[in-house]
């Protein structure tokens, strides 16, 4: 076996076979995809990208993407801040919480936030009398988008806060800074790009979630229809070039994100 | 002082909302028509399949993706065959299936390997279905949990550094043995919660896998493509028994995350 791994036509095989397998299984889809969105030309191509239901759907899967990522840039840097600085009972516990949106399937995530919210259910009867519908409109999928997405900004800012300088912090007391100014021109700088990134990894999750969404909106073309449902309407009525032309512009957007951050982060590991 | 009691209100209000609440009513919803509902949402010979598929889903998957995700983070970030403008390009790639919609990741093994297409023919002239079969899911699910080993070794590879690895194979022991003697105990820890994440993401995927298997029930339905039916079916108290299950899986990965995480935090 020894004799094998150090052989050099042994070890140009496996390594030659890893990479291979690397290739196959992210790079051809990928390129599949791209190609075929355009194998009918360019014309068919601006067809499916300028179908109104499509386009709506993708603005509209921005729009709520958009919302969901804002509320998720608050509610995280409140809990990573509270999670890391303050020792209180159950602490720990929150803490692990945290994760469980990544590890529960996300149709299991639809489905609790279908029973929560629908319309047997007390928030959803309470909303109702009030005239506002939840389950089916776009509430409930801003609602999924927050759950599926609830850990990234969390997540990305505890370590900076962990690391961050106490000392730093104690000098500007000293100096007389009130706590607020403290915050903001002391803490919040240092948490800003764990902030921008998570944020940015957030709201690319959000682009492109299907689960917890599909289960919780109407699907009303439109109206409550976002991009991925879109594509897979497109997919399922047989028709893979138009699902390819939207596949292409929304995995544009998310490539340009992902990018981005690792960009940012590029950066800040190089200073 | 007032403050800091405020801002640990919100936390917990934001927890029992968005996370808690949720669980509960989980819970609750699978026992709404007694243990028996439960218990004959649960033994349905489709839902028996469809853990079972998920099942083999996860197995098949967690395996590939530990050994060749270890492979490639080595690779990555110890070849020395491969330039470092080569490494920074196939290291970017790594985290493309993120950015991927579950959804399109199903169309793209549609697309490439599907009845209509060159490959998917051929394959099927050699008697081997692959969409609308158990090697498209595996495919899909492979595709879409790819970059979680790669990206829980790649830190602890580059952290330990390559020294004791070369003072190892100096002294003359054979790569596979510096592997398992030096560079395995370090990584271990990190591996362990890439299993974990793993199979939590297989466990769960359900757009790739639904474009993918077409959803034939008893045949490529998995847990999280007939809770989805059972919903479309109004038939919600057998779709809240499968999430439980798929649920109480979950929190017990969680934990198993917890325990990793610490472990990995002492080595």
């Amino acid at each position: 076996m020894n004799a094998m791994f150090r052989g050099r036509g042994w070890s140009f095989g496996f390594r030659s076979a890893i990479m291979l397998y690397f290739v196959i299984l992210i790079v051809l889809p990928i390129v599949g995809i791209y190609t075929q969105s355009f194998s009918l030309g360019w014309l068919p191509f601006w067809e499916s990208v300028s179908d109104p239901l499509a386009w709506k759907a993708v603005l509209l899967t921005v729009k709520l993407s958009v919302i969901a990522t804002v509320i998720n840039v608050f509610l995280g840097t409140m809990i990573g801040w509270v999670l890391i600085r303050y020792r209180f009972p159950g602490r720990r516990l929150l803490n692990s919480l945290v994760d469980l949106p990544f590890a529960l399937p996300t149709a299991v995530g639809g489905l609790m936030i279908l029973l929560l919210l629908g319309p047997g259910s007390l928030v959803g009867g309470l909303a109702g009398k009030m005239g506002i519908e939840i389950v089916f409109h776009e509430p409930a999928i801003v609602v999924a988008m927050l759950f599926v997405t609830f850990p990234f900004v969390i997540r990305a800012i505890q370590p900076l806060l962990e690391e961050l300088d106490k000392s730093e912090e104690e000098a500007a007391y000293m100096l007389g800074a009130s706590r607020a100014k403290t915050f903001f021109s002391v803490i919040f700088p240092s948490m800003l790009p764990g902030i921008l990134s998570g944020a940015m990894l957030a709201f690319s999750r959000a682009l492109a979630e299907f689960g917890a969404v599909v289960l919780v909106a109407g699907n009303i073309p439109g109206k409550t229809l976002i991009a991925s449902v879109y594509i897979f309407g497109e997919i399922e009525s047989d028709n893979p070039q138009g699902a390819a032309a939207i596949s292409v512009m929304l995995l544009t957007l998310s490539f340009i994100i992902l990018w981005t951050v690792n960009l940012i982060q590029a950066r800040r590991s190089g200073q | 002082m007032t403050i800091r009691r405020l801002w640990i209100t919100l936390t917990y209000i934001v927890f029992a909302l968005l996370l808690i609440a949720p669980l509960v009513k989980i819970f609750t919803g699978s026992w709404a028509e007694g243990w028996s509902g439960f218990i004959e949402g649960i033994t349905r010979k489709q839902s028996l399949h469809a853990l079972m598929m998920t099942g083999i889903i996860v197995v098949i998957v967690t395996a590939l993706n530990t050994v060749f995700g270890i492979m490639l983070a080595l690779y990555l970030v110890r070849a020395e065959w491969i330039g470092k403008r080569m490494k920074r390009l196939l290291n970017s790639i790594v985290d493309l299936p993120f950015a991927v919609s579950p959804v399109i990741g199903g169309l793209m093994i549609v697309l490439i390997l599907g009845p209509n297409t060159v490959l998917g023919a051929l394959f099927e002239d050699a008697g081997i279905k692959i969409v609308y079969a158990l090697p498209g899911m595996v495919l899909a699910t492979l595709f879409v949990t790819f970059p979680l080993m790669v990206r829980e070794v790649m830190p602890v590879l580059q952290e330990i550094g390559s020294q004791q690895e070369e003072a190892a194979s100096t002294l003359g022991a054979y790569s596979w043995y510096t592997f398992w003697k030096v560079t395995w105990p370090a990584i271990r820890w990190g591996v362990i919660y890439g299993v974990v994440l793993t199979v939590a993401r297989s466990l769960g995927e359900f757009g790739a896998v639904l474009v993918v298997s077409g959803n034939i029930m008893n045949k490529t339905q998995t847990a999280t493509t007939l809770v989805y039916q059972d919903v479309e079916n109004f038939n919600v108290v057998a779709a809240n028994g499968i999430a439980l299950v798929l649920a109480a899986f979950s929190v017990g990965l969680l934990l198993l995350m917890e325990w990793a995480k610490k472990r990995k935090e002492v080595h």
